[in-house]
């Protein structure tokens, strides 16, 4: 039985097949202009270098960063409605307040607000007011609107008045997709409600990608279910990405940390993806990569759903070299996707990091002779600022004075040094491919965050409550029940408020049904 | 002399908004939503307009306002928009008075923006100045309370349309916690507004042009991001603060006592700091700065803690484990390094009854 696991990245298309633990085949394929292409040519090729046979792939698991171009590039954004439920609160500031221009006029800037909402314990603002919400419904219809997200306040308290106002709303717009903001982000209304905002003007495009990835593969041949990875490094089916294009976002990073977990058996570890202009770095806890804990912009957007904390440095294969001495600059201007052609070792006139670290004997290709010349003392110092650079971002991610290893990977991971401060570095094998690992072996996730009042509960009972919620969510997406776990849980007291009131975040993950 | 602040434009509110985060040394809450609301307000057409605190005339009216409940509730539920200004009106009603001027009892964090918006709603102008010139968890901890000024009747109201006036209590105290029970009932958030102080009084006891400090804070730390100038450095030549150390987060406790956020971080200093160690105590802000096993800063001198990298400010909700960080130390206004403001915010206000505050000077 077979895992097939696909990165689609800004550049190259990469698959891999697994069977159990093992790696068969990895290739690595242009991405093409209609990602599909790109996505056929790459499993084809791994599928034939493997010598596997179609019948017996039991899935084959996506990671895509299309939907984040989208709304960095304002393309293929439906136009959508946002409904937020809160009179009389919340009104001095309108959905989209802090959107940019651009992408607020793409996504059309139409919004109401009405009655609803609730308190921090769960009162009602205000109750709903149904025919309010069926004349909102008629005037999104009036405009031809046929996206629609929903804010309610506290929604993560409870997410009753959302689901509510969607079934009223639905009696007059029976074709709509809705997106309620409780399914997708946590406390902070305007973050919360621009992730639901932006996750449902990417739904229509998200529809037909999903139907393109399944073209492609029953083009190939495989009949097989197939996932797309979302940020935490767990999988979506099919259905639920249509829905929730936005957990999409950042994958990327997450697939490469995971493979990276995968490839060297390591699971608690800093990840140091070295590409050709930048290093990502960021830290891996029991196999997965440690959430953000601030917002995170999207496309000038500020939402707060998770996504994984990356730290990125201005260091690559193609970083320019220039200067000596007390003037020695390294970066963060990269000679980027022309390393083959402008760097000295391949006959251009700008000196790389590539250039030193051949130099320096770190790896072998090139002419050598464009290098000898380098003075040592020269080549030392800038491996020294090297490894200060990295050491810096590694330390900026550790999680504890605990000794882990570092895990190098990608193509530009020969300017990681053998150790870096204290910790070990470690280079697992097929490290060029590990993003495509990262998808092949995706997870099932449950979570929870919400405001919990500890009278008459202790902080035990309320935690145990919150890891039943995350564990029945996680069911309830397809993870098999005996395999489910803790993965993360983090309670913050709530300031200035009495009555012990206590926010809790909460993850359980678990392998994928067969 | 320098150019005396006389209106907040859209232009200059990113800066206050960096700035009152450091001022608010921890705590105070995000003043993010405050900065949207007041940027709306300015696209409404309407103006805020700044009065110098030395132009105040000795018998103006000013009230204090601002809002009051809890900093995560604030960014969940935000406010229907006008909650200061009917708690304003409330108090001139029941005192048949009309207020000249409005001013924040808080610099620090997000009561810097409330009473901007609320004076540009009212046509009133927001005086240059504050009763804190940093944040602080209650109201009696403000130079208003310290230096003679009783806060009753204060009046209180929320988004729904209900309006409390607490007429009469026996001390500052008081008033805040029948304030904080109200505002539970309330749903966590509403404005406040307290009993108005006549300008000579504002004029001895407010701290001065804090929010100047503010928007001159933030300009700092922004010109620094636009020339890649060291923003830490920037804040501490702004304000003739003193860095404290530079140092990783090495242990975080966090945790409820009382309603509040309480515990402390450890530090091990880097750079020049290598080898040394550090500690902070928190109360929703940071409360005192051990080096090296010694208070070096205490309240009410602010401690405020930077990213190291972007000279952003890091509030106490965000602090997090391996975080590398800038520890600052600014000097509090003689204002409340006074005998009587010691007794209200010096370190045994807050339980530390064995450390005895000295301005930072002294030791630094």
């Amino acid at each position: 039985m077979y895992r097939i696991g696909v990165d689609v990245g800004g550049t190259n298309t990469d698959a891999v097949i697994m069977k159990g633990d093992k790696i068969l085949s990895g290739i690595k394929s242009p991405t093409t202009e209609d990602v599909m292409t790109g996505v056929v040519n790459a499993v084809e090729g791994a599928l034939s270098e493997a010598g596997a046979d179609k019948t017996k792939v039991i899935g084959v698991m996506i990671g895509t960063t299309h939907f984040t171009n989208a709304v960095v590039e304002r393309k293929h954004l439906a136009r959508t409605a946002a409904v937020r439920l809160c009179l009389p609160a919340a009104q001095c500031l309108p959905p989209m307040v802090d959107w940019p221009d651009d992408i607020k006029d793409t996504v059309g800037n139409h919004y109401w607000m009405a009655k609803g909402g609730y308190e921090f314990d769960g009162r009602e603002i205000s109750a709903l007011d149904m025919s309010e919400l069926e004349t909102i419904a008629s005037e999104i219809d009036a405009e031809g609107i046929d996206t629609v997200a929903i804010t309610s306040v506290f929604s993560p308290v409870s997410d009753e008045m959302e689901r509510k106002a969607m079934e009223a709303m639905a009696i007059k717009l029976p074709n709509a997709n809705f997106t309620l903001s409780s399914e997708i982000g946590r406390l902070g209304i305007l973050e919360r409600e621009n992730a639901a905002i932006m996750n449902a003007s990417l739904r229509a495009l998200s529809e037909r990608t999903v139907d393109a990835f399944g073209k492609a593969l029953e083009k190939v041949g495989l009949d097989c279910p197939y996932y797309i990875t979302q940020n935490d490094g767990t999988l979506m089916s099919r259905e639920f990405v249509q829905s929730y294009p936005v957990l999409t976002f950042a994958s990327g990073p997450t697939n490469s940390m995971r493979g990276a977990a995968f490839l060297s058996g390591k699971s608690d570890a800093i990840v140091v993806d070295v590409g050709g202009t930048t290093t990502d770095v960021g830290a891996l806890v029991k196999g997965f990569p440690r959430p953000a804990s601030t917002t995170v912009d999207v496309g000038g957007v500020r939402t707060n759903f998770r996504m994984p904390d990356v730290f990125a440095i201005g260091l690559g294969g193609g970083t320019i070299v220039s200067g000596a001495g007390d003037n020695l600059r390294v970066g963060p201007q990269s000679v980027g996707y022309k390393l083959t052609t402008d760097s000295l070792i391949f006959g251009g006139n700008t000196t790389t990091t590539s250039d030193v670290a051949v130099a320096l004997g770190l790896a072998e290709f090139g002419n050598l002779n464009a290098i000898k010349n380098f003075n040592k003392e020269h080549l030392e110092a800038v491996r020294k600022r090297i490894n200060e650079m990295l050491t810096n971002a590694v330390e900026r991610m550790r999680v504890s004075p605990e000794v882990i290893p570092v895990l190098a990977v990608g193509g530009g991971s020969i300017l990681v040094p053998d150790k870096i401060g204290d910790l070990p570095v470690i280079r697992p094998e097929h490290f060029s491919v590990a993003n495509a690992v990262g998808a092949a072996i995706g997870q099932i996730s449950g979570e929870v965050d919400r405001i919990f009042s500890l009278d008459g509960k202790s902080r035990e009972e309320a935690l145990s409550e919150a890891k039943d919620e995350a564990t029945k969510k996680a069911i309830a997406a397809g993870a098999k029940p005996d395999s489910i776990e803790l993965l993360d849980q983090e309670d913050v007291p709530l300031a200035y408020l009495p009555g012990n009131a206590t926010r809790i975040r909460l993850k359980v993950v678990g392998d994928m049904n067969d | 002399m320098t150019n005396l602040l006389r209106e907040v434009f859209d232009e200059d509110l990113d800066a206050i908004e960096i700035g009152a985060a450091i001022l608010g040394t921890g705590g105070g809450g995000n003043p993010y939503i405050g900065k949207l609301r007041c940027r709306e307000e300015l696209k409404k057409g309407r103006k805020i307009p700044v009065i110098p605190l030395s132009e105040l005339s000795d018998d103006a009216l000013v009230v204090s306002l601002g809002g009051i409940g809890a900093p995560v509730v604030g960014v969940e539920k935000i406010e229907e928009g006008q909650e200061c200004l009917r708690a304003l009106h409330a108090l001139e009603k029941e005192l048949g008075v009309k207020v000249d001027a409005l001013i924040s009892a808080e610099i620090g964090g997000a009561n810097s923006m409330e009473p901007m918006l609320t004076a540009a709603q009212a046509g009133l102008p927001v005086v240059d100045g504050d009763g804190m010139g940093r944040a602080f968890p209650e109201m009696q901890m403000c130079t208003w309370s310290i230096y003679g000024h009783r806060e009753a009747p204060g009046a209180m109201a929320d988004e729904k349309g209900n309006i409390v006036v607490i007429r009469e209590t026996p001390n500052d105290v008081w008033l805040e916690r029948i304030a904080r029970s109200v505002v539970v009932a309330m749903g966590a958030a509403a404005g406040l507004a307290t009993q108005p102080m006549k300008g000579d009084f504002v004029k001895r006891a407010a701290v001065p042009n804090t929010i100047t400090q503010a928007l001159n804070l933030g300009r700092a730390v922004l010109n620094a991001h636009a020339t890649n100038a060291d923003p830490v450095q920037t804040v501490i030549n702004q304000e003739r603060g003193k860095l404290l150390m530079t140092a990783k987060i090495t242990d975080l406790q966090r945790h409820l006592k009382g309603g509040f956020a309480v515990g402390h971080i450890n530090l091990d200093g880097f750079g020049k700091f290598n080898g040394e160690t550090g500690r902070i105590d928190l109360q929703n802000e940071f409360l005192v700065f051990w080096h090296n096993g010694n208070v070096e800063v205490c309240t009410p001198d602010l401690i405020v803690v930077l990213d190291s990298d972007t000279g952003l400010p890091i509030t106490t909700e965000m602090l997090r484990y391996g975080q590398r960080v800038a520890v600052l130390g600014l000097p509090a206004h003689p204002l409340m390094r006074s005998p009587e403001a010691l007794k209200v915010v010096g370190p045994a206000a807050f339980g530390y009854t064995d450390i005895t505050f000295n301005p930072m000077e002294d030791k630094l």
